[in-house]
């Protein structure tokens, strides 16, 4: 059992050093990470944050990156909650084929296809809007959210909607009354993942969009090769923000997930 | 009932569509014409196949993309079950436990690589620190392939390990404990426990995640562009790098074929790993 704690303590405490880093360089002076290594800062300086949040290019970037993965939270699940109810209670031509080429479209995203792509959204007239962006993570999040869906809803036994069928639930009602809250662990886990993967996109956020939609990721990376190697603490602040709201989820939905967990098969 | 199920598909298809199928018919035309720009394209049947298949720096990118993929979950996967077998299974470390896991994966590919770079930068960082003063080793990501390598390698098992962990604790969290008391009343050692009890239970998980992280260790891309810029020489150049860097010279025909044979190799290696995987299970069944 001690063992079995050390194991754990050494494993968190490799996995949290680099964050904890960068949350201690973010709160350093420019000086100090340049000239020694201290593990707590001598003085502790917020200028970092001040100018991330008071400048308008932070500050809006931030902003589309929330709206639109907001944006594309909502789509995925609107599509993937019937589409794996589908996939659970009915075996229908070809639905596991179907289910693979799904979950492949995870690697489409090379560079080259930026290009059609690109072109696509013009045609849509969607390029530089935070709908385009939303759309297009839907390329690889709905096939994830579909999949962990499915493990959640065919752990319920078929009954259930059979008995609600019988009893005159019409489906609509079915779905609201009984099987919603049935399920709900299993949103909150597929929503977590979903949020996770579209807000961490760059390539398709970085092709998509122009001035007006500009996210988060993709202000970083401009930042990071214009002011390579002066502003290391800036950056270390930046990394700190751009976690934030992603801990803002899991606290969110914490319950579920360890609840989730044990329930589905994601 | 099939119509109905059809219905419910729709959106789902239609959206993944849209996405999936209009580019890589596009992507497919590139690959079959030759690229100059201004001209009308000129069809080139398979040549531009032929030119990927035999360029050496195309070759050199897929064996050391294989390389780094295999090593990458030959590392993360036991690793993952492991951890996941001494997290707690009840109380109220369990939410901490997980919540913390949650979070490297949140933080953005291209920011994990930012920040390892700040932790690796020459005679600034706190890794080359550590190993000048501890082991005397100067520690240059962007002059020695080794430590250039070594480093993606160590950011990737930082960065995954955590979701191979969670996706292995579910699975074990969904394991009923009747089956590890039987097997405890049949007197089997931990280690057949795991293989016959633990492991085959945990298959359909471990699939996912399998194909998870072979699939995202086979697009790395940002990472290693930021800690060192692909280089040095091109020894940290992967395949989709080394493809983005052939788009972005407008060498569609090239750039095209070559995605489309890497797009065939990963949905292949996919296919073998999802089939076997299947099989294995239908084996321990019986």
């Amino acid at each position: 059992m001690k063992k079995r704690i050390i194991f754990l303590v050494c494993f968190y405490i490799l996995l949290m050093f680099p964050i904890y880093w960068m949350i201690v360089n973010s709160l350093k002076t420019e000086n100090e990470i340049f000239t020694m290594t201290t593990f707590f800062p001598k003085e502790i300086t917020f200028a970092n944050y001040i100018e991330i949040f008071t400048n308008p290019i932070w500050t809006d970037s931030l902003i589309n990156s929330i709206i639109y993965v907001c944006l594309n939270v909502v789509i995925t699940l609107l599509a993937a909650i019937p589409g794996a109810y589908a996939f659970s209670r009915w075996k229908f031509r070809g639905s596991n084929h179907l289910f693979f080429w799904l979950l492949t479209n995870r690697m489409a995203p090379a560079a080259i296809f930026m290009i059609p792509f690109t072109e696509l959204y013009f045609t849509l007239k969607l390029f530089d809007t935070h709908l385009g962006v939303a759309l297009a993570h839907c390329l690889f999040n709905i096939p994830l959210a579909v999949w962990i869906l499915e493990g959640f809803m065919s752990a319920i036994p078929k009954e259930i909607d059979e008995t609600a069928f019988i009893d005159g639930f019409s489906f609509f009602r079915f779905f609201r009354k009984v099987f919603f809250p049935l399920i709900a662990p299993g949103i909150g886990v597929a929503a977590f993942f979903v949020f996770t993967f579209s807000w961490v996109e760059m390539i398709i956020a970085k092709t998509l969009t122009g001035p007006l939609a500009k996210p988060m990721v993709v202000t970083i990376a401009v930042a990071q090769q214009a002011v390579e190697g002066t502003r290391w603490g800036l950056m270390s602040a930046l990394t700190v923000v751009m976690i934030l709201p992603g801990i803002f989820v899991v606290y969110f939905v914490r319950h579920y997930l360890a609840k989730g967990f044990s329930l589905g098969r994601v | 009932m099939k119509n109905r199920a059809w219905l419910f598909v729709a959106p789902v298809l239609l959206l993944v569509a849209l996405n999936a199928l209009v580019p890589i018919m596009a992507v497919i035309n590139y690959s079959l014409h030759y690229s100059f720009a201004g001209s009308a394209p000129e069809f080139a049947g398979l040549n531009n196949y032929i030119e990927v298949f035999t360029d050496p720096d195309f070759l050199g990118a897929l064996r050391r993309q294989f390389l780094f993929s295999f090593c990458v979950l030959l590392v993360q996967i036991p690793l993952g079950i492991l951890i996941a077998m001494q997290l707690p299974k009840s109380g109220k470390s369990v939410v901490v436990c997980l919540v913390l896991l949650g979070i490297p994966l949140l933080i953005p590919h291209t920011v994990v690589g930012l920040l390892w770079r700040i932790m690796t930068v020459y005679e600034v960082g706190i890794i080359s620190k550590i190993f000048s003063y501890v082991f005397d080793y100067s520690y240059r990501v962007t002059q020695n392939p080794v430590d250039a390598v070594l480093t993606i390698f160590f950011l990737d098992v930082w960065h995954w390990t955590p979701l191979v962990v969670l996706l292995s604790y579910a699975g074990l969290v969904a394991i009923p404990d009747q089956f590890y008391q039987a097997a405890a009343i049949d007197g089997a050692s931990a280690w057949k426990t795991f293989r016959y009890v633990t492991l085959p239970k945990l298959r359909a998980v471990l699939i996912i995640a399998l194909l998870l992280r072979f699939m995202d260790s086979f697009m790395i891309y940002a990472e290693p562009f930021i800690i060192s810029g692909g280089g040095p020489g091109n020894w940290n150049t992967y395949l989709n790098q080394y493809v983005a860097r052939k788009a972005e010279s407008y060498e569609l025909g090239y750039a095209g074929a070559a995605s489309i044979a890497y797009l065939y190799i990963v949905v292949v290696c996919c296919f073998i790993f999802y089939t076997i995987m299947t099989n294995l299970g239908k084996g321990i069944k019986r």
